[in-house]
């Protein structure tokens, strides 16, 4: 440290020629901007101000596992103003009202968007159409702040087809705009509403570039030179899916307009997700660019409730289907034999206490074994084998099959599938007042059980893969599996000669087989309170080496063959063996 | 204290004048035709002054040898409010995607980078003047290297080039202060040096030349000599050749990564509305909140970072000279009272509390005619910010107890 008087002396007269050089330095540059090129200045100020004009980026393009278009981005015009403050914008556009068709809706929401972000040209039109555009063209002159801009609409070109999975999207609302989520978002842009769209909006969206339109202090376009730091839009990288589009609309065929349910389509081995719809579908072009009220009243006045995804959001409960998973749970824990019969032989029905639990079989099924109860799907065999795992294991095991969790499909709407958390679920809903005989209901599917069909088909993929449990995945990505349980060689092969024997003859899917071709798979028959039985049946093929698992709910569907029949109709469609028989001659 | 505190009304009237003159350009910048939510700004702008007044004058009441006696906690609780950001920092503004604010919630308390600048002041300070010789090595400098290198290392994370810059001419001025010589100084500097000339092979080269003579003539120890050169020749050389390789929207990320808060896509736009703002001011200005560019919301962020681009298109070239001829004069009077403290801290923390100050007014101001880059720092007593208003009236404080108890007290330096 040196810091003799005359050393620190130096350096403070070194430090304040610093000093006074450096402000010298500044207010040389002040003055030469200010005072010497002044006049320069004030007529960019006066007269050549830089209007930034944004320019919308395209979205990502969204495509099936082949290559063929989802979701694609056609040219269309947008009609926005700019305006100094709010009464200029409120008398241009009453001005305007008559030329562009505005009504008192469309007037408002653009002094929203106006109020939100004042520096940028305020959307009047985010559609207009060609004849509105061609008036406005002729009349430009007048309306020198309108700015007439060609700008990416969306567009799906197999609409209602695939808007199950797809969603749509739309103008981002208010709410949206404060949440900090969208922070860098501004009134007047896009955003993926709903399904992939909104799954994928970080990807999806692209960069919004910008252009300056020098204009004159009365906001008329000059032309002239000076910089001009343009910026172009940065369209968003396309989005690859693992959807077949040709199974998907094959699907779409099948329900046509007279089904209402839902169906979803995996890969076991990765659960890539094939095809996914709910029937009664809606059409996504129409919602892009605001919902028209009366499509929009239209579809919620409708009783089959097209806006409810039922491959995602309707839970329903999955009655025999679930017997799988009862199996499983009793196999695991060592709980049957494989050959083992259940001590009453079924007569129709188990006296179980006071009640009599009646098998869908009134005629009984004889003494089965577990291959031969999963093929007749009988009742009596399973509530003795839900006795036999007791109601806090077959609660326990259920969770571990993951029904109490969410598939984790990359789709944002997916509901959660209900099934009680523990025997403390029964305590807290009917106090010490319920009886066993919830076992007997949780055995074969009913109860306190509702599951979504997306979850059902993970559960079908886990059974056909021994206990290989993926995420259902759209988007493709790297799969992500995890083993849910594991069986021996033989319970594993017990299970699947019973699903097989569903599908031969005597089986209660036995008129739903493909000659060449093994099935799997089970039905189920959902009861429903408010209406005639929900009809279930997932099942894969080929039973031996599974390429596709497929789950499919008919809404009123009474009982699961006739969704057997839809269900192995795709299977078939899939892996290109049938034709098959019977499947539209019942339905 | 034997001698008698006398308090230094110049640096505190330059002090003052510069805030009040601040608080009017905060309030004239909120004057829009369209009006937002910075037309209340400078509300809580006078509140924040006051506030800071008030600890400047709690300040002034203890004694430097209490500050020095409390600069290592300090120190070290700016450290760990800084490295709090990292993990709860959040954005804000034109900067959303950085962390240099700590917030409750979605409320934002403030930023520590502020703060942590006077500290590592006072922590350079309480360290070089505990030396008995000046660094002529570079090893000798590994502590103060880290006490500005652990901060400087958390803000880059953030990330926060413009306070980043500030640190390293903090630094540099207080080596210069503590009697480091210059040849050294130009040393430690000189990989630095070498990146910024190596777009060009000429001045690069022009530049490796005066480094040689200047190794030979200033003969540091023989390996600090070789790491040097060798430094130098591999980010003169080798970075460029790196550069080229990277596509551009990889230049584009890492640009981006240096400094978000410059926005790329917008800094073009700001500072060519800045530019007009200015030029259009011309002699006398347009009048007080009168300037078309701020009214019509030409000129962004126009009270925080281009706050004096509204000095210049309102009050013109007279306002800039009056508002930088303040600066000026407290920048010397600061000088002076380094120069006549009592002890080596004082003198230390005094000179590097005005280094900082003068960085960030050489970058802001130089900013607003694109003479700088745009790093996104404030102007010390103009821009809208609360933690950077309160930390710069306890440097006031700070200064002000360090003139009252320095040589000769402050009634008797005369001049400035």
């Amino acid at each position: 440290m040196s810091f003799h008087p005359n050393d620190v002396a130096r350096r403070a007269r070194m430090s304040s020629l610093a000093l006074v050089l450096g402000f010298l330095f500044l207010m040389g540059a002040f003055f030469k901007t200010q005072v010497i090129q002044n006049r320069q200045y004030v007529m960019q100020s006066e007269e050549n101000r830089l209007r930034p004009i944004p320019l919308p980026a395209p979205r990502g393009i969204i495509y099936d596992r082949h290559g063929e278009v989802i979701a694609e981005n056609l040219p269309a015009y947008s009609v926005s103003i700019t305006a100094p403050n709010v009464d200029s914008l409120r008398a241009a556009l009453s001005e305007l009202a008559s030329t562009l068709q505005l009504d008192q809706y469309q007037i408002n929401a653009a002094i929203r968007r106006y109020r939100r972000a004042p520096t940028r040209p305020t959307v009047v039109l985010p559609d207009a159409s060609i004849d509105i555009v061609s008036v406005l063209e002729e009349h430009r002159l007048d309306f020198p702040r309108l700015i007439i801009q060609s700008v990416p609409k969306r567009y799906y070109p197999d609409g209602p087809m695939v808007a199950s999975f797809v969603g749509y999207t739309g103008e981002i609302t208010e709410s949206d705009l404060n949440d900090p989520k969208y922070a860098s978002y501004k009134p007047g842009q896009g955003i993926g509403k709903a399904g992939l769209e909104k799954q994928y909006e970080a990807i999806l969206h692209g960069k919004e570039g910008v252009r300056f339109d020098e204009v004159d202090a009365r906001g008329r376009p000059v032309r002239g030179g000076g910089p001009r730091p343009d910026l172009n839009a940065e369209g968003a990288p396309p989005l690859y899916t693992n959807i077949d589009l040709d199974l998907q609309k094959f699907m779409v065929g099948i329900f046509a307009d007279s089904l209402q349910g839902g169906a979803v389509a995996i890969d076991p081995s990765t659960g890539e997700v094939l095809a996914l719809y709910s029937a009664p579908s809606w059409d996504p072009n129409k919602f892009t660019g605001g919902i028209p009220a009366d499509y929009y009243k239209q579809l919620l006045d409708d009783k089959r409730r097209p806006l409810v995804n039922k491959a995602i959001q309707g839970r329903y409960p999955p009655g025999s289907t679930f017997k799988l998973a009862t199996s499983v749970i009793a196999l695991k824990d060592g709980l049957v034999g494989l050959k083992e019969h259940m001590p009453v032989p079924c007569t129709g029905g188990l006296q179980y206490g006071s009640r009599y639990f009646r098998c869908w079989e009134k005629k009984g099924h004889g003494s089965l074994d577990l291959e031969g109860a999963i093929k007749h799907s009988c009742d009596v065999y399973f509530y003795q084998l839900g006795l036999k795992v007791g109601l806090s294991r077959m609660i326990a095991g259920g969770i571990s099959l993951t029904m109490r969790d969410k598939s984790g499909i990359d789709l944002p709407e997916e509901n959660q599938p209900f099934w009680p958390y523990a025997v403390d679920y029964y305590n807290k809903k009917y106090g010490r007042n319920w009886s066993n005989a919830e076992t007997l209901n949780l055995a074969i599917g009913q109860g306190a059980n509702s599951q979504t069909v997306v979850n059902m088909a993970k559960l079908y993929s886990t059974l056909a893969t021994q206990g290989q449990g993926s995420r259902p995945e759209i988007a493709h990505l790297v799969p992500q599996r995890k083993q849910i349980y594991s069986l021996s060689r033989e319970q594993d092969s017990v299970l699947l000669e019973g699903m097989k024997a569903v599908l031969e003859a005597g089986g209660t899917a036995g008129a739903s087989a493909i000659q060449g071709l093994t099935l799997a798979g089970k039905t189920g028959t959902a009861q429903n309170s408010g209406g005639a039985d929900h009809g279930w049946f997932v099942g894969f093929a080929p039973a031996d080496h599974p390429r596709i698992v497929v789950a499919v709910l008919l809404e009123f569907g009474l009982h699961g063959s006739r969704a057997a029949h839809i269900a192995s109709a795709i299977i078939g469609h899939y892996l290109k063996v049938g034709p098959i028989k019977a499947v539209m001659d019942e339905g | 204290m034997s001698r008698p505190i006398v308090s230094d009304f110049r640096l505190l009237a330059a002090a003052g004048l510069l805030s009040l003159f601040g608080v009017a350009m905060v309030y004239s910048a909120g004057q829009t035709d369209t009006p937002t939510a910075v037309a209340h700004a400078y509300k809580s702008q006078i509140v924040w002054l006051l506030i800071g007044m008030g600890f400047a004058y709690a300040v002034t009441r203890s004694s430097v040898r209490f500050i020095e006696w409390m600069t290592v906690p300090l120190y070290l609780f700016s450290m760990f409010l800084l490295a709090l950001t990292l993990v709860v920092g959040k954005g804000a503004g034109t900067a959303a995607g950085t962390k240099s604010w700590l917030a409750i919630g979605s409320h934002r308390i403030g930023q520590p980078s502020e703060i942590a600048k006077v500290t590592v002041v006072l922590m350079l300070a309480k360290v070089l003047s505990g030396r008995r010789e000046s660094a002529r090595s570079l090893l000798d400098l590994w502590k103060p290297a880290l006490i500005v290198g652990i901060p400087w290392a958390i803000i880059m994370l953030q990330p926060d080039l413009g306070t980043g810059i500030v640190f390293i001419g903090i630094f540099f001025a207080m080596l210069y202060w503590s009697g480091v010589a210059w040849p050294l100084l130009l040393l430690i500097a000189s990989p630095a040096i070498s990146l910024i000339l190596s777009f060009s092979v000429g001045l690069w080269g022009a530049w490796f030349f005066i480094l040689l003579a200047l190794v030979l003539w200033y003969r540091p120890f023989l390996i600090e000599g070789i790491v040097l050169m060798v430094l130098n020749v591999a980010t003169g050389v080798i970075a460029p050749i790196m550069w080229e390789k990277l596509a551009p929207y990889q230049q584009n990320r890492l640009k981006t990564f240096l400094d978000p808060t410059a926005d790329v896509r917008g800094s073009g736009y700001h500072v060519i509305q800045s530019k007009v703002a200015i030029g259009s001011g011309g002699l006398l200005g347009q009048g007080y909140t009168l300037g078309t560019q701020k009214r019509l919301a030409f000129l962004p962020e126009q009270h925080t970072d281009f706050i004096f681009s509204v000095v210049g298109e309102e009050l013109g070239f007279i306002g800039v000279a009056i508002a930088l001829s303040l600066f000026l004069w407290l920048f010397l009077r600061i000088t002076r009272v380094a120069e006549r403290a009592n002890d080596s801290y004082s003198s230390l923390a005094a000179f590097g509390l005005m280094s900082g100050w003068f960085v960030h007014v050489l970058v802001n101001v130089g900013m607003t005619l694109n003479l700088m880059p745009i790093t996104g720092i404030p102007l010390p007593f103009f821009s809208y910010g609360g933690s950077f208003m309160l930390a710069s009236w306890v440097a006031v404080g700070v200064l002000m107890r360090i003139s009252g108890e320095g040589r000769g007290s402050a009634l008797s330096l005369r001049g400035y």
